[in-house]
């Protein structure tokens, strides 16, 4: 089948085996191999993307599911060489050991944030409860999601102005 | 974009990690990202019988599916004699099965199509005559008389495998005989997983026209893997290169090697082109190696006022089909010996005998050094059990019997010296921190109100970082660690290591290591570590031993460059070599500290302007062999609460004061900590992989096979004392898997702490609610 579907704000079209799960479309069509595969169950969060702005685990969506919409993945993140607040966090917090749940962590982080941009400790803990961390014990992870939404919270009050950028009291 | 970190002397300093930019970006390459041109996929057929005789394979209608290259059975590996292969236990596994399948979801055949998709349809094409065997599934049954011999191939026609002791029985036995108290139970440390995120898998790349084999693995020990590799095909080692990508985590899960990256290299070899094997999460639980498994008996003889005299353990330990234990070969229950923990035993015996069943074979070390988790487990949480009988704060059992700060270099009764220790401080600072005295007082009003609350306590030792050499191999190569340091002209660094990292941070704490020795910024090193045909040879990463015996050959081979250095120096400097002194940033002259070149001048002369008699270049290779294992050691503390109406219990509080030696980064040492605290967690609450009376497992994917999520997980809280190694040229002494090893018996001894009034000694892990709720229901508590 035919799909066109936008990844990371680039259009793509392919053909598709109808059985193509979306997180094979994404790693093999793609080669965006950001998206990692851990489990066959929908238990580990590991291939967790955007699909239309919402956080989807994407070994259990179809590839011609996601015709005529945006994904955005992991290698979205970093916008003109700079690291997005989430990824810094990430590296600044220790939230990484060996870096193969960290992709899907930073989307359904990313995608918390969107709903809620100052999450508790426990909203962060619950938000994130679908992805698995076999490393860190998650400690860190949720330090570094509470470390970004500050980051974007100043981000957002500079652009709106409510905050002197070059102030020496922001935040 | 890098953070910069430009930090001279990085040595104990919360360096940032240089592995994380590209981690965090996606870019990382783990082996499922390797895609090359016309790599095709593999596939494999699993038994679904624990155990059945094969009586015919029919692959017609799978050799004539769409996409589908190659179909192999155990039969075409007979032709080129590799149905079987070496484990690393010195026994014998399939590859593919020929007469006879021994646990379900073994290896029965295999496909290899133009897709993943395509193979995994092929499989089920193929179709296998299964001839039901009767199934055992407990050890003991199996050693029944008339239990049935699973291990027909070999001689020994019996399920026992071997039989191991440790210490001195007779003068255990007689201060037995003698002692006023005997406290005996037995504990069960159920068959666990480390099933890390990332499954296992390789890419085997077999290139017609140069005869070489290029074999990507997700693999902690990259070298044992190559010359397992020559051993078992008989493949000329030198045309084979293992390279490891980054690994999604290890735990002990990806040291042996599987039978299907033999059938990858196999396919590879026939077909001329990349092979793929990556394997599904219900084949990594439910075939890959298996770790713990351990049916323990201990006792212990005492006085009435609580010092403990002799130690005696008895433990079966279930093998499954394959003896595959990753342990060193003198050592077939691993280190299991350090069962005497902290304390000052006067005599000591234990002994394992290992058994097969029809189940996965195994066991691995998971975040262990080789069977210390099991014996850890023992010891603390009986150690609870005789202070509870004589009516003792565990806490004053542990002071009144802990190995004195004195007494190192300290030999046990089972034969280990251990280096360092001070063990009352490092307790006495986890009491202190928590509030114990406090937390005491709580507890007792709130028994006095009905409610459960419980104090768990370990103070556990652990034995980590093999060699010596003279006592310890695998597959008969001697368990050292390498590293090789080449300072390049501009006084850039490149070190490659022995070891595989799998999220430990060797990029970082090794480049910690050499800039420290070399007087160079972190900036300056670059660790690289998983190629073998670039890095020195070495046994891997597991067992806590890449600081002991890697990072200690980093240390010293950056001071055999050094040595150079200094000669190179007095050149420079155009004085006697004796006249030279290192200040750790730089050589100077003795007593003209004002005259002096750094090891960026040095560098550059080293290529630019040798003086006579001396080798061009500024590089070196180390090959350590500790002259001993390091001793890392903790104390734990555990606060529950009990929800009477569920039988759930909360961890409020967990406290872990580790000791394991210098430390090189203190944020990562955290961060391992709190990922095995994790783990220990998990074995203690979740974790099990159960078999039905058929050997079927029942636990084959993370829907029964419970991983715990960020809502399960406590906080952590942790501190440190500092006892360096006295023989680790750093005074290092490894740490990432002390929280594995030392918290399960916290845990399980702070419910049995909460179940006191009850009268409840023992429960077996993992502790579902339901154990817990059943025995409040047994004691009347409904509420």
């Amino acid at each position: 089948m035919k799909i066109r579907v936008k990844v990371n704000g680039k259009p793509y079209e392919a053909d598709v085996e109808p059985r193509t799960l979306l997180a094979y479309f994404l790693r093999e069509t793609l080669k965006l191999t950001g998206t990692h595969i851990g489990c066959d169950t929908t238990t580990c969060g590991a291939c967790t993307v955007l699909l239309d702005g919402k956080a989807v685990k994407s070994c259990t969506i179809l590839a011609v599911q996601a015709d005529g919409r945006e994904v955005m993945t992991v290698e979205g993140l970093e916008k003109d060489g700079q690291l997005h607040p989430l990824q810094a966090a990430f590296w600044e917090e220790h939230a990484l050991h060996c870096g193969y749940c960290t992709p899907g962590m930073l989307m359904a982080s990313y995608a918390l944030l969107q709903e809620n941009p100052m999450p508790t400790e426990e909203e962060i803990r619950f938000g994130l409860s679908g992805n698995v961390c076999r490393c860190t014990g998650y400690m860190n992870i949720v330090k570094a999601v509470q470390s970004a939404a500050r980051k974007l919270s100043v981000e957002s009050r500079e652009a709106v102005g409510e905050v002197a950028t070059s102030g020496t009291a922001a935040d | 974009m890098a953070l910069p970190q430009t930090e001279m002397r990085p040595m104990g300093k919360p360096i940032l990690r240089k592995e994380d930019p590209r981690l965090i970006r996606g870019k990382g390459r783990y082996v499922d990202d390797i895609l090359l041109p016309n790599m095709l996929h593999l596939c494999i057929l699993r038994s679904p019988y624990a155990h059945a005789r094969i009586r015919r394979i029919d692959t017609s209608k799978a050799e004539a599916a769409p996409g589908v290259k190659l179909v192999l059975t155990g039969e075409d590996l007979a032709k080129m004699n590799l149905a079987w292969m070496p484990t690393l236990a010195g026994d014998v596994q399939m590859v593919l099965a020929t007469d006879k399948v021994l646990f379900q979801y073994q290896e029965v055949a295999a496909v290899v199509a133009e897709t993943r998709a395509q193979a995994e349809d092929a499989i089920q094409l193929i179709e296998v005559d299964y001839e039901p065997l009767p199934v055992v599934v407990d050890p003991f049954k199996a050693l029944e008389p008339e239990a049935p011999i699973l291990r027909e191939d070999k001689e020994k026609k019996s399920n026992h495998i071997w039989h191991w002791e440790a210490g001195d029985r007779e003068e255990t036995e007689a201060i037995f005989r003698e002692a006023p108290i005997v406290v005996k139970q037995d504990v069960r440390f159920q068959r666990v997983h480390p099933s890390p995120l990332e499954p296992c898998g390789c890419v085997a790349d077999y290139n017609t026209a140069t005869g070489k084999l290029v074999f990507y693995v997700t693999s902690q020990a990259p070298h044992v893997h190559r010359t397992a590799i020559a051993l078992t095909t008989g493949f000329p080692e030198h045309m084979i290169q293992v390279i490891s990508p980054d690994v999604g985590g290890g735990f002990g899960n990806k040291v042996p090697v599987y039978p299907g990256y033999v059938v990858a290299i196999v396919a590879s070899l026939k077909l001329g082109v990349p092979v793929k094997w990556i394997e599904t999460r219900t084949e990594n639980i439910a075939s890959t190696h298996f770790a713990r498994d351990y049916y323990m008996t201990a006792e212990i003889a005492a006085t009435e006022d609580g010092k403990m005299l002799a130690l005696r353990v008895k433990t079966i330990a279930d093998h499954g089909a394959f003896d595959a234990t990753a342990n060193p070969t003198k050592y077939p229950a691993g280190l299991y010996s350090i069962v005497t923990g902290s304390y000052d035993f006067k005599a000591a015996f234990v002994e394992v005998d290992g058994i097969h069943t029809n189940k996965p074979p195994g066991g691995v070390a998971y975040r262990c050094s080789f069977r210390v988790t099991e014996a850890s487990y023992l010891i603390e949480r009986v150690v609870d059990i005789v202070a509870r009988r004589l009516n003792m704060d565990p806490v004053e059992l542990r002071l009144r019997n802990f190995i004195r700060k004195e007494q190192f270099p300290y030999r046990s009764p089972t034969g280990w010296v251990y280096d360092s220790g001070d063990y009352e401080k490092t307790l006495k600072l986890a009491l202190e921190r928590i509030g114990y005295e406090e937390l005491r007082k709580e507890q007792a009003e709130k028994r006095a109100r009905g409610e459960l609350m419980g104090i768990g306590i370990s103070t556990f030792t652990e034995i980590v970082g093999a060699g010596p050499s003279h006592s310890f191999d695998i597959l008969g190569i001697k368990m050292f660690d390498s590293a090789e340091i080449r300072v390049h002209p501009m006084g850039k660094v490149i070190a490659r290591l022995g070891v595989r990292h799998q999220g430990q941070g060797h990029e970082t704490t090794f480049a910690q290591i050499i800039a420290e020795e070399l007087g160079l910024s972190i900036d300056d090193v670059v660790v690289e570590e998983g190629d073998t045909d670039t890095a020195p040879y070495g046994l891997g990463t597991y067992a806590s031993r890449s600081t002991p015996t890697a990072g200690a050959a980093a240390a010293l081979c950056a001071r055999r460059i050094r040595d150079k250095a200094r000669k190179i120096a007095a050149h420079l400097l155009e004085v006697n070599e004796d006249d030279v002194v290192w200040d750790g940033a730089a050589f100077s002259v003795k007593g003209l500290p004002g005259r002096s070149v750094t090891m960026k001048d040095v560098a550059f002369a080293a290529y630019t302007n040798v003086p006579d008699g001396i080798e061009p270049g500024l590089e070196a290779t180390y090959y350590y062999n500790p002259p001993n294992l390091t001793f890392p050691y903790g104390a734990y503390i555990a606060v529950v609460d009990i929800d009477k109406g569920t039988g759930a219990v909360k961890v409020r509080r967990f406290l872990a004061v580790d000791d394991c030696g210098n430390v090189i980064n203190p944020m990562i040492v955290e961060g391992q900590v709190h990922g095995g605290l994790t783990e220990g967690f998990a074995i203690a609450f979740m974790q099990d992989i159960p078999y039905d009376a058929d050997g079927n497992c029942l636990a084959p994917n993370w829907m029964d096979y419970l991983v715990p999520t960020s809502l399960d997980t406590p906080r952590w809280e942790t501190d440190r004392t500092v006892t360096p190694s006295p023989h680790h040229p750093i005074g290092a002494k490894g740490v990432g898997e002390s929280p594995n090893v030392g918290s399960p018996a916290a845990f399980v001894n702070a419910v049995l702490d909460a179940l006191a009034p009850f009268g409840v000694e023992h429960i077996d892990m993992p502790i579902y609610p339901w154990k817990v709720w059943k025995i409040l229901r047994e004691h009347g508590i409904t509420e």
